[in-house]
């Protein structure tokens, strides 16, 4: 993996994918230095445009459009590394499971995943929400039932060609439990594809947090980029600061983690290797 | 002194930089004549193969390329030709077969389809005289019913009909020169045999000249008339196959030679009548056929019965496809079996649960064939090593210290412990392989077609190995080779497997002496380089 690791540092666009994500999570933790008060607090005139006493300008309320943007970062990071974290245990137990049992278990197990797959992601995350009602771990466990079932396959077809390895009967022809085979060979031989997978459904959480927030889904008393952009879509031609922003932010944001999990994905996925 | 086809003038290949050496061959001349067949022989890494691609023009560019020296085909320096003009030449003037016919050959075309592909490229042929030529050539190659195979999907034909398809491709359009790669490395023994006789059959009456890649000697002498040895990248001898073979010059070619396991009588053993540790009885074992529609079945294992008794080593010998891997894994518990018995001790463990298995999986260990896939790529040496013992309750510190000394024994240096399979090379894996498997202590040791990955040195080296642990902690072993030379010099008594059962069992000596079955006789007919090998024992 130290190789891979190399690989990745030659590729150019994603080590400027991890300088934006490394900006982002500074932001985060500088976040309380700059702006110790509360986002939700009204500092100023309302729909004051950018460049004056406040960098990103106001919204209608009279809110610091840059402290919005830098608590909504926190959140969008949190709920995207969570849920992505969530899906990947649940997925790899999932798909482990089914690959490493195979025989009815596999069966049983990739027919539920093939069924949550068929579910249009966001109208299911939608109705998780809307019956767990919005909060932000509410989310996380929504973003993560809509993103398990992918790396679940993975987890799966990973483990159906290690089972047929030599090392892998080695091990078992040694007498060891299945436990020790999974979590002490198996696992790690697959987790380079699971890292490469895993950082683009980052991405994908962050998108599906800010939709949710934007349709009011989202957290009411937590910030978040979703919500700015719902706040300020009313005065979207009067004040495009409001929107553009943080849509600015989810750009970056996204396009910087896809970045990454590309160039992961090049680095340690052996079939992308040769290019 | 006939025509010359083709000469290399100190043809140098490039590699890339970072790679183990600067030049992956340097300064080769060698001279390819009409009407001659010339090996080029050399270990793993040797370069043999690249020297066959550049002159084909297939080299991996731009990584690895001719750094220097010429290729003079018909007056003209391939190392320079443009890509249109080598595609003019490839196929038309210089065929090539391929080592593993399968990924060749278009898996969604006909074998007939594909061979009129190379001619409607290269010639002007109309489509009845295309088809007239290429059944032709499908019956010059001796496959049977050329009307049919010309219909069949490569999937469809055994490895040995395949590699035919693919020589005939390679000879459609008269080459000049016929490169094979290890054409017969992929094959059986018996299939090898044909396959060499035929390409020998075809050369003379063509009065091809062919430029035939291979690691193995006993080919050599079966089909060369001059022989070229690489070693890691330089041409350390040259001559004709006689001179070569009888007289070897430099002590690399020696070496190799004497690598070459010998057809030779094995010393007389006194008959063991110790009683039987391993015991199969009537084990039988399908494959596919599941289902609702069921589909083809594949008897890999049709009722074996074989015996091994304490302090013996039982050789396995058999083609691909006879089952003895298939009956090495169910004596290993790795593959569960559909009916028989197997005893470990009198015991029948086959029908033994996984708990029940435990205390028995430390009794029969086995060392793997492949040494690349048997190790898993991310633990340290050590802990390999040291899991068997770990599992079943040794602390690990104590585990990792019996490892260690376990390294020494199979003649690895100390420091091998900390690393990672990967910087290792093939041998050395597999000194691994048997060092985990002898972790354990056990009482059984199985190696399954141990040797047959790696060069014929390491091979001659790993076998010493075996042998002297075999004899230090007096292990039985029962040994599945598809090699009969490597068979003799192992083995106490050998079980010939073909399809699915035992059709021979005898001690060493006698199976070697008066072979009864007629499968035996013809294992003992396709040995490469028979001949030779007569020679050498004298």
């Amino acid at each position: 993996m130290r190789a891979g690791f190399a690989r990745f540092a030659r590729n150019r666009m994603a080590l400027f994918g991890a300088a934006v994500l490394l900006c982002l999570f500074l932001l985060v933790v500088l976040t309380p230095v700059i702006y110790p008060d509360d986002p939700f607090k009204l500092v100023g005139p309302a729909l004051q445009p950018p460049g004056g006493r406040f960098l990103l300008g106001t919204d209608t309320l009279g809110r610091d459009v840059a402290a919005e943007i830098a608590y909504g970062a926190r959140t969008s990071l949190i709920i995207g590394v969570g849920a992505t974290l969530a899906a990947i245990v649940f997925g790899a137990v999932v798909g482990g499971m089914a690959g490493y049992y195979r025989g009815m278990t596999e069966t049983v197990l990739m027919r539920i995943t093939e069924f949550f797959q068929t579910i249009p992601a966001f109208i299911f995350a939608l109705l998780i929400v809307a019956i767990l009602s919005p909060s932000v771990s509410s989310e996380i466990i929504a973003i993560a039932a809509v993103s398990w079932p992918s790396i679940a396959r993975l987890v799966r077809g990973e483990f159906v060609s290690l089972g047929g390895r030599e090392f892998v009967q080695a091990c078992a022809g040694l007498g060891a439990s299945d436990a020790r085979i999974i979590f002490n060979h198996m696992l790690p031989n697959c987790a380079s594809s699971v890292i490469a997978v895993g950082s683009l459904l980052i991405g994908t959480a962050i998108l599906l947090e800010a939709g949710l927030a934007f349709l009011g889904l989202g957290d009411p008393n937590v910030m978040s980029w979703g919500l700015i952009i719902s706040a300020g879509r009313a005065v979207l031609r009067s004040a495009w600061w409001i929107c553009t922003f943080p849509g600015i932010a989810i750009l970056l944001t996204v396009l910087g983690i896809n970045l990454i999990g590309d160039g992961l994905n090049e680095a340690l996925n052996p079939r992308l290797r040769e290019r | 002194m006939s025509e010359t086809v083709l000469e290399l003038e100190k043809l140098t290949i490039a590699l890339p930089p970072g790679a183990d050496r600067a030049n992956a061959v340097s300064d080769v001349d060698l001279v390819l004549r009409a009407g001659k067949v010339t090996c080029l022989i050399g270990e793993s890494g040797s370069g043999k193969s690249l020297v066959a691609r550049s002159i084909l023009g297939l080299l991996p560019r731009p990584h690895v390329r001719v750094g220097s020296g010429r290729i003079l085909f018909e007056g003209q320096d391939l190392a320079i030709a443009p890509q249109d003009k080598m595609r003019a030449i490839r196929g038309a003037k210089i065929g090539m077969i391929f080592q593993e016919p399968m990924t060749a050959l278009n898996p969604l075309h006909t074998i007939g389809r594909q061979l009129d592909e190379v001619l409607r490229i290269h010639t002007q042929l109309g489509k009845a005289a295309r088809r007239a030529r290429v059944l032709e050539l499908i019956d010059s190659v001796h496959l049977p019913e050329p009307g049919r195979i010309i219909r069949s999907f490569p999937h469809q034909l055994s490895g040995g009909q395949r590699q035919r398809a693919m020589i005939a491709m390679a000879l459609l359009l008269s080459p000049r020169l016929l490169i094979a790669d290890e054409p017969t490395t992929a094959l059986d023994v018996t299939t090898q045999a044909q396959i060499l006789y035929l390409i020998r059959e075809l050369q003379r009456e063509h009065g091809t000249s062919v430029l035939f890649i291979t690691h193995d000697f006993g080919v050599v002498a079966d089909i060369a008339d001059e022989v070229a040895v690489l070693q890691r990248g330089t041409l350390v001898e040259r001559g004709t196959a006689a001179a070569v073979l009888g007289a070897p010059g430099h002590p690399y070619t020696r070496a190799l030679i004497a690598a070459v396991p010998k057809l030779v009588p094995p010393p007389a053993r006194p008959a063991n009548k110790q009683p039987f540790i391993v015991e199969a009885r009537d084990v039988t074992k399908t494959y596919g056929a599941r289902g609702l529609f069921g589909g083809d079945v594949t008897r890999a294992l049709a009722g074996v019965t074989m015996e091994l008794r304490r302090g013996e080593t039982l050789g396995l010998v058999g083609e691909s496809g006879s089952g003895k891997s298939t009956l090495a894994r169910a004596i290993t518990r790795l593959m569960p079996i559909d009916g028989g018995e197997i005893l470990l001790g009198g015991a029948d463990i086959a029908h033994f649960s996984r708990r029940r298995l435990r205390p028995v999986r430390k009794r029969v260990q086995m060392v793997f064939q492949d040494p690349y896939a048997s190790l898993d790529p991310r633990q340290r040496i050590i802990d390999i090593i040291a899991e068997g013992p770990i599992i079943h309750g040794t602390p690990p510190a104590k585990a990792r210290e019996e490892a260690q000394a376990l390294l020494g024994l199979v003649g690895l240096d100390p420091s091998a412990a900390q690393r990672f399979p990967h910087e290792f090379s093939g041998g050395q894996r597999q000194r691994i392989g048997i060092a985990r498997a002898l972790a354990l202590h056990p009482e059984v040791l199985v190696a399954d077609d141990p040797v047959s990955a790696l060069d014929v040195s390491v091979q001659a080296q790993v076998l010493a190995l075996l042998a002297d642990i075999k004899a230090r902690l007096h292990l039985r072993m029962l040994f599945v080779t598809h090699d009969l030379r490597v068979a003799l010099q192992v083995c106490d008594r050998i079980a010939v497997m073909k399809q699915g059962e035992v059709v021979e069992v005898a001690p060493t000596a006698e199976i070697f002496f008066s072979p009864q079955h007629a499968y035996t006789k013809a294992l003992f007919a396709a040995v490469p380089g028979g001949t030779w090998q007569d020679r050498r024992a004298s």
